[in-house]
Formats: C-alpha cells, structure tokens, sequence
C-alpha cells in the first residue's frame, strides 16, 4: 500500500506516464520481450519504432494491461499496467480497427462513450477531432480503410484520457491525415495528454519528442531523433536505424 | 455492475440488428412460416398441431438466440471490440446482461408475433394462457443467449460455432422428450434428459398446450430453464478474459 503510493509519488514528481522495469513477455514458446526497461515522460509524444515482429505490439498491450507478462513490471500513471482505475484514464487503439462495423460512426461513438461515462456529444467532438463528420451517419463497414482506422481512433479519444497507446495509427493513410493526426497528438500532449505511438515506418520518427527502437525484443535506443541522428552521424532516420542494427550486430 | 452500461449494450445490439433489415424480417417471420406449414401438414388433425405448434412457438428462440449469440460474440471476440471493451471501465457481466436484454426482447417480439399469428389465423387451440407461453418463449430464449455465449468462448471461427448447434442444441432436442417421452427412454438417457435444461422448458411447453391452469410445475420448470441460463451466463463471464496471451 505504502510502496504504491511513494511510486506514485515519484511518477508524479518525474513525471514519468509509463514505467517498464524488466518487461518479459512470452507467447507460446518465443519469449517476445526480453527484460526491456524505459520510461514514457507525461505530456510527450513518444514513438516505438522498428521493424514488424520486433515486439511493438506486445510492449504496447502490457502497457494497455491486456498482455498476460512473464516477469517484470509495467506501471502506467502510477496504477499497475491493467488496474481498474486505469480504465478510464488510457485510451487504446489496436492495430486492426477495433469498432462494429454493423453501427454508423456516430453510434459507435455514442456506444463507447456510454460505456466511459462521457457524455453523448463527447461523440461529435472525437469525431470532429478526426475529420470524420461528414461521415457519421455512414455505417463503419462501408467507409474507406484511412477513415475505418480514424472511426477506430475516435473511439481512444472519447472521455478525458491521460494516455493515449496507438498502435500504428496511421497506417494506410494519406500524407495530408498523417500530418493532421500528428498535429493532433501534439496538440494532446500540449493539454497533458501523453501519447505513445508505434510505427513502422521511421520517417514518422522525427514527429515524436522521444524515440524508442525496438528490435527483436530489445530496446535498441531510447533518445531523441535529434539526438539519434547525431550519435550515428546518419542523413536520416531509415539510416540511423540500419547503423544501430549494424552497431548492435558487431557487439553481439 | 453498471445499469447504464448493461442498457446501453443492449441498445447497441439492437442498432447494429435493425441495420439488418433482412435478418429482421427472417426473425420475426420464419417461425410463423413454420407455423403455417405445420398447420398445413397437420390440416386433419388438428389435435396434434395444437400441441406442435405451442411447442415450437417455445423451441424456436431458443433454437434462434442460440445461433445468433454464439456468431454475435465470437465476432466480438475475434474483431477486436471486446478486447476494447475489455480495457474499459465495462464488467462482464453489464456486457452478457445487455445482450441477454436485447435478445430476450427480440425473443419477445418473435413469439409474440408467431403465437399471435398461431392463435388467430391458424385456430391454435392452446388450453392455457398465451403470456405463459411467452413467458416460456422468452426463458427458452434467454437459456439460448447464455449457452451460446457460453460456447463461443470454444469456437475460433464462425464454421465451428455453427457447428455447436447441432452439438448442443439437437442432442437436448432429440433427448427432451420432443420425440418420444422421457419416461419411455432407456435409464441412463432418461437420467440425462433430467439434467438437460431443454427438457423443462419442453415439459413447460407442452404443460401450457394441454392445461388451462399455471401449475406448480410449471412455474418449477420455468426456474429450472431460467437457472440454467443464470449458470451459463456466469461460466460465459468467466471466459471472458482482460488479459490474453
């Protein structure tokens, strides 16, 4: 009891959103995740990037708490990873986009709203938020593929989260909605919002405050793209990735 | 336990049927179709489609929300959106009892529609009372919503939940005293249809189409079908997992 609430004071006063200490994961008989650590700051934008396979998905559902782990720990706004006050407070987004494809936007939206508790015009308001109000009378299985993603996404925004964990939220969009998502998760992290995004493709990287590589399980780097960029001396961010897998490979 | 949230699934279900319009109408007419084909076969004894067709007022949504269940989850299993739920402040329970809700309605308005149709056009003669019947109608569906949840928790893909009907459903059909009565069976069968919850609600069934009064035993098999389904919905909250590998 005691232990909890000094760690959640010292997340509050580093402001640390998300802590991995140790992460293992398995999945049948590959471990996934091999003891990773890092911290997600409050109020940043933060990016897992790496290759597909390289564990991303399944760092990104022990943070949402769905991810049975096999050792470690994973603290989120000061709660266990998954803990019923969290509930609230984080607002996920799977790689498949997880809405009824049976129900128009909006009545996805004021069905998830429901079940958060926010009020019914919370709905238009995620809505709005990606451009998808002249869409909302339009059943969720007849839309596009970029505007099925942002139903999906919507839904994450419903409420007053305080963590948003994306998983490869903008796969499958064009140039112009990328570059409006990512305004957008800004703008969140300007009011507080710390948002954690994975992507695999690593031009998106230099639009987050903090990179985490992935790869085969480990965290390959933990800096800024800036601070990336320079420590391996590379043009651009595809670059820098190939010279730490290239540097990891000559150490192991 | 949130009544909000148990509410507001059971309209959501009902939104993502009504977008349906052909399942609807499949809902709502094929069993007083079925109805009027018994009632065609049966033209000159009408004696026995008094009691086949009381009977399959009651059968047939719980035949139907078996189905429709077991599909209706595992497509929320499988796409993501329970997962979704899952990390939200939504219980278990709240999510079984807001399909339960919406598919006992819909259980409702099916029998409704068929007995209206059974007793006024096709002069079904049943000896008790239509809201009994219904009553009935609706536990047998209700005991169809949770079995089927229950089993969706076992099927991957919707080829194998389709294929639980003929696993759960016809052997409780075959052994519920439908075909030949219970007490003429062999003792380990007979001992089995005691503890088949399909069984009761058949007895009730056929208990409504011969007795003008609400017995004792009526009432009796009625729990026992309501019960059951209680049982099933709790062991299919327990499939229902936030964490997975």
């Amino acid at each position: 009891m005691w232990a909890r609430a000094v760690d959640g004071y010292i997340h509050h006063m580093m402001n640390i959103a998300v802590q991995v200490r140790d992460l293992r994961v398995v999945r049948g008989a590959r471990e996934v995740l091999h003891g990773i650590s890092l911290d997600v700051g409050a109020g940043t934008v933060s990016g897992l990037l790496g290759p597909s396979g390289g564990g991303k998905s399944t760092l990104i559902r022990s943070i949402v708490g769905v991810q049975i782990v096999a050792g470690g720990t994973v603290s989120v706004l000061g709660e266990p990873a998954g803990s019923p006050p969290l509930r609230s407070r984080v607002g996920y987004v799977t790689q498949a986009p997880s809405v009824y494809p049976d129900l128009s936007v909006r009545e996805n939206l004021r069905y998830f709203a429901a079940v958060l508790g926010a009020p019914a015009r919370d709905a238009d308001r995620a809505m709005a938020e990606v451009d998808l109000t002249d869409h909302a009378n339009a059943l969720v299985g007849r839309l596009s593929g970029g505007q099925l993603s942002r139903a999906s996404l919507a839904v994450a925004l419903l409420g007053a989260p305080e963590l948003l964990v994306l998983d490869e939220p903008t796969v499958g969009l064009d140039p112009v909605l990328r570059k409006d998502l990512w305004e957008l998760f800004h703008d969140l992290a300007r009011r507080g919002v710390t948002v954690v995004v994975s992507s695999h493709v690593m031009d998106e990287a230099l639009r987050c405050d903090r990179l985490v590589l992935l790869r085969d399980g480990s965290v390959l780097a933990d800096d800024t793209p800036i601070g990336l960029l320079q420590r391996t001396d590379a043009p651009d961010m595809d670059a820098a990735f190939l010279a730490l897998c290239a540097d990891s490979e000559v150490l192991a | 336990m949130s009544i909000r949230i148990t509410l507001a699934t059971a309209r959501r279900v009902l939104a993502q049927l009504s977008h349906d319009h052909r399942t609807v109408a499949m809902l709502i007419l094929v069993p007083s179709l079925l109805l009027t084909l018994l009632w065609w076969m049966y033209k000159d004894t009408p004696r026995v489609f008094d009691g086949v067709g009381g009977l399959l007022v009651c059968l047939f949504p719980f035949l139907v929300m078996f189905l429709v269940t077991s599909i209706t989850t595992l497509r929320e299993r499988t796409s993501g959106t329970l997962e979704r739920l899952l990390t939200m402040p939504l219980g278990k329970l709240d999510l079984l009892l807001g399909y339960a809700l919406a598919f006992g309605l819909v259980a409702l308005v099916q029998a409704g529609v068929a007995v209206t149709i059974a007793v006024t056009l096709l002069d079904l003669d049943l000896a008790g009372s239509v809201t009994t019947l219904l009553v009935i109608a609706v536990s047998d569906a209700l005991l169809g919503v949770a079995l089927g949840l229950f089993v969706s928790a076992f099927a991957r893909t919707e080829f194998q939940a389709v294929q639980f009907m003929p696993l759960v459903v016809l052997p409780q059909f075959l052994l519920g005293g439908f075909l030949m009565p219970r007490y003429q069976m062999p003792g380990f069968l007979e001992a089995l249809s005691d503890v088949l919850p399909l069984s009761y609600a058949i007895q009730a069934a056929r208990s409504v189409t011969m007795t003008p009064d609400l017995t004792g035993d009526i009432v009796r098999d009625i729990l026992v079908v309501l019960a059951v389904a209680g049982v099933a919905l709790a062991l299919g909250a327990a499939t229902l997992r936030r964490r997975t590998a």
